[in-house]
């Protein structure tokens, strides 16, 4: 109802109006992100600022290896185009094909929080600690909190998992999965930034 | 006896020394607190008061009832960090030449860094805040916030922060690295103690529930507007609010990278902001200040808000200048960005970058300057009435723009290399925050607690209040600039030169007149409720108001409104009066609400834990809080019965006691 309709001598609203909260909770869920961003930003900065700080410790060329993180990276491209089916299939009411794709999701986001687990324990094994050098400081800090992020997806993932064989497809799940769709795929967006700026200019 | 290696395990670094028994005035301060805390425990626990309180108030979702304890807090904080002013003038009053004074620099550098820090982050922002929670769903006609779980969550954490700062008085000790924390002083190797630690954790823990609440407000503001009211007859204290809680949105975060680097840099090695291994201390100013600057405006600008909805409603005029009242909001908002490296011109970062930042500052007293010009405006010609909040207002007026003027002065960076860390530097932001924010937040006391409860302020005690606050402001901060002007460093509790002794002497003086405004106010309120049923307010609108929060009764129905109000107007409320609206007397229906919830309370519980473990290197304490944090969070979310409804015939019963009222009050 647009405000032209209403007379200009209703001052109230007699009939109880059905106020879209899922709206409001997508609203704030974006609103959050953003703030998200913000952290991400601040590290990126730090990162900018001190990557060419080594301090005598090893510089970006010595220590990345590109391979592994591409792989990582097309895993983690990969999972937020299974999460998309995940919501196509909710959308279509089908509970087991929602199930199933966060299932794969939440193990190609596994697979990626290993292989960089792999990666950190590689680099500290070789003396790329991230006490070295303000670089790796950075470089650590960075990589890891978003791996962080990668992780408490996960964990909200197989929390969804229960609550979807609790209840299905209750409207508040429904709202719940939106928020974690647009979680997951901020992540992605965050990772194109990462791989990017520390690792593709680092090597180049 | 345990063995040593055991005892450490179970309580970290805490030990013994770390209560400070051998000094006297902790001591003191101590024996007071808990006297007094028993005395309130003690005296809950006799009127069996504890069930009423957690089930109405520390579990309430209710926006008023959070805004009101928000209010408490502050309020509460507000002595504390007062105690530390007046605790500080004393000191720079007696300690010169030959007398050291009773605080040695170890202390007075904890004094100041506490100051400062609670009367930012658990004074300042908690008033603030608590305003914006009572006063904003009321404005525009909505029934709570969008998330009424996350704003009992996001008080609660800032209590937990607050908490946290109080403990580090008596258990161990707070930062000396002042009240932004700063690097290289507050590098382990240089502050290898506890206080970095508890200020950092104590920030973090309250930031995070600032963030929320900024989030929580935001979507409130857009989501839950009445009908009608489209953005440009968004009530101008909406407005402010709504800028000032976007801007907490983009600068919490970068506070919140900023601290967590410092963290690591402490407790894991990192080399951010060391001075070897390639770091970079700058950095840390860097981000600290890009939050800071910002913060002041997060302050500031619903303050404006404030001054605005009162002038409006004291002259009986519609606000001069709306529309560019709201664009100047937005352009502060955005320019407050922009500044941050005014704050260390003498960081060396060269001419260019240095006038741009300069330049910068001082084009944020055009918006500023305009809206000073807009409230003139709007008094001009006005039917002014000198109730309290206006007379905050004038004063407001009177002592912000000399604020606002040695901002411009300190922007220009030749002048800022002389006065960079001066006690000009420390008067002219007193002023602004003074003159400013703290004026504001009494106005809009004085302007809302009707509201609130149903009964006014005392005035004669509220006078004494504003005068004391006001010429205690100038004859504290007067002899502050000046001795400023002559070159006097801050952060300093001892001086040579003893010409400057009667300037230091004639702040403390007004301190104590700031401590009578201060005394008054708690005065005022005691008072005030000993006398509420002469100051009665049966009308909901004591002061002919303007916007929709005097629509409805105060203190406010759960509810807030038992039909939401259609909009036509900017001054929606004095649309409805001046056009006769019929307020509906039957025909109630049910209203859905949110259901309280402890979760708040226990999660903030666990995060004060977590907080002081971490301070105190227990990680076996450590690492349980955070696991319990961590599953109370994912337990919280297998509630799906969040929500009820207020029965039509309960509603009913409310809204026809208000309709009786009314009638015996016509």
């Amino acid at each position: 109802m647009s405000a032209e309709t209403v007379p200009d001598t209703t001052f109230f609203v007699t009939e109880e109006e059905h106020h879209d909260a899922g709206g409001a909770t997508l609203l704030g869920f974006w609103i959050y992100l953003m703030s998200d961003a913000l952290i991400f930003a601040t590290l990126f900065a730090t990162y900018g600022v001190l990557s060419g700080s080594f301090a005598g410790g090893p510089s970006p060329r010595e220590i990345f290896e590109l391979p592994l993180v591409a792989l990582n990276t097309a895993i983690l491209l990969v999972s937020s185009i299974t999460y998309g089916f995940a919501m196509i299939a909710m959308q279509e009411g089908k509970l087991g094909g929602t199930k199933a794709w966060l299932a794969i999701t939440g193990l190609l986001g596994a697979a990626f929080v290993g292989i960089e687990l792999y990666e950190f324990s590689t680099l500290i094994h070789e003396g790329a600690t991230p006490q070295t050098s303000a670089f790796l400081s950075a470089f650590f800090t960075l990589v890891a909190t978003h791996g962080l992020h990668v992780s408490f997806g996960i964990l909200w993932l197989v929390v969804m998992l229960v609550q979807l064989s609790q209840r299905g497809l209750h409207p508040e799940n429904q709202r719940r999965l939106m928020c974690l769709s647009m979680f997951w795929h901020f992540l992605d967006v965050v990772w194109i930034g990462v791989f990017t700026f520390v690792y593709l200019l680092g090597v180049l | 006896m345990f063995d040593e290696s055991v005892i450490k395990t179970i309580f970290g670094r805490l030990t013994w020394e770390s209560f400070p028994v051998h000094e006297p005035i902790l001591l003191v301060t101590f024996i007071v607190v808990m006297t007094l805390g028993l005395g309130i425990v003690a005296a809950v626990t006799k009127y069996k008061l504890w069930g009423f309180l957690w089930r109405e108030w520390f579990t309430s979702v209710d926006h008023k009832k959070i805004g009101i304890m928000y209010m408490i807090l502050g309020i509460i904080m507000l002595l504390r960090g007062f105690a530390d002013a007046l605790m500080m003038r004393a000191q720079q009053a007696i300690a010169f030449g030959a007398s050291e004074g009773y605080l040695n620099s170890h202390h007075y550098d904890q004094i100041f860094s506490a100051h400062g820090t609670i009367m930012i982050f658990f004074v300042a922002i908690p008033l603030i805040v608590g305003l914006v929670n009572y006063v904003m769903p009321l404005q525009i006609g909505a029934r709570d916030v969008a998330f009424p779980f996350l704003n009992n969550l996001s008080f609660w954490l800032t209590v937990a922060g607050a908490l946290l700062v109080m403990v580090s008085l008596f258990v161990g000790e707070f930062s000396r690295g002042g009240w932004l924390n700063y690097v290289p002083v507050t590098n382990l190797q240089n502050s290898p103690d506890t206080g970095p630690d508890y200020y950092l954790w104590a920030l973090q823990i309250a930031g995070v529930g600032t963030t929320l609440s900024a989030i929580n407000m935001v979507t409130t503001i857009i989501k839950m507007r009445a009908p009608g009211m489209s953005m440009m007859k968004m009530p101008i204290f909406t407005w402010t609010a709504l800028c000032s809680n976007v801007l907490a949105i983009a600068i919490f975060p970068v506070l919140t990278g900023a601290f967590a680097l410092l963290m690591l840099d402490r407790y894991v090695g990192t080399n951010f902001f060391t001075n070897d291994l390639g770091g970079n201390p700058m950095m840390y100013w860097n981000l600290v200040w890009i939050w800071g600057h910002p913060e002041v405006y997060v302050l500031v600008l619903p303050v404006f808000g404030i001054y605005s909805e009162i002038t409006s409603t004291f002259t009986g005029k519609r606000l001069f200048g709306y529309s560019s009242m709201v664009y100047a909001t937005v352009v502060i908002t955005i320019l407050s960005y922009l500044v941050w490296l005014h704050h260390f011109f003498t960081m060396g970062s060269g001419a260019s970058v240095n006038s741009f930042f300069g330049i910068a500052t001082m084009v944020i007293s055009i918006p500023t300057g305009a809206k000073i010009f807009n409230w003139l405006f709007t008094m001009y010609r006005g039917e002014i009435r000198y109730e309290l909040p206006m007379m905050w207002v004038v004063a407001f007026m009177l002592t912000f723009v000399v604020g606002g003027m040695t901002g411009v002065l300190l922007a220009v960076p030749p002048a800022d290399f002389v006065l960079h860390n001066s006690l000009f530097l420390v008067a002219h932001f007193h002023n602004v925050i003074i003159g400013g924010v703290v004026f504001g937040l009494f106005a809009g006391m004085d302007y809302w607690f009707p509201k609130a409860f149903g009964f006014r302020l005392d005035r004669f005690w509220g006078k004494v209040t504003f005068w004391g606050w006001v010429i205690g402001y100038w004859v504290a901060w007067t002899p502050i600039y000046i001795v400023g002007l002559m070159g006097t460093t801050r952060r300093v509790n001892h001086f040579d030169d003893p010409s400057l002794q009667i300037w230091f002497v004639i702040a403390a003086i007004g301190a104590v007149i700031i401590l009578i405004g201060i005394l008054a106010f708690v005065i005022q309120i005691a008072v005030s409720i000993i006398n509420r049923d002469k100051l009665r307010d049966t009308t909901g609108d004591p002061w002919n108001g303007r916007t929709l929060e005097w629509s409805t009764s105060s203190p406010p129905p759960a509810y807030n409104f038992a039909f939401t109000p259609q909009v036509h107007d900017l001054d929606a409320w004095y649309d409805m009066k001046d056009r006769g609206a019929e307020r509906p007397v039957k025909g109630f229906l049910p209203v859905h609400m949110p259901r309280n919830t402890g979760a708040g309370v226990i999660l903030s519980g666990l995060a004060m834990v977590l907080g002081f473990a971490m301070v105190w290197y227990i990680w076996w304490l450590a690492a349980l809080s955070a696991g319990a944090l961590l599953i109370g969070g994912i337990i919280h979310t297998f509630n799906y019965n969040r929500d009820y409804h207020i029965p039509a015939d309960e509603v009913a019963e409310q809204e026809d006691a208000r309709t009786k009222l009314l009638a015996a009050g016509a």
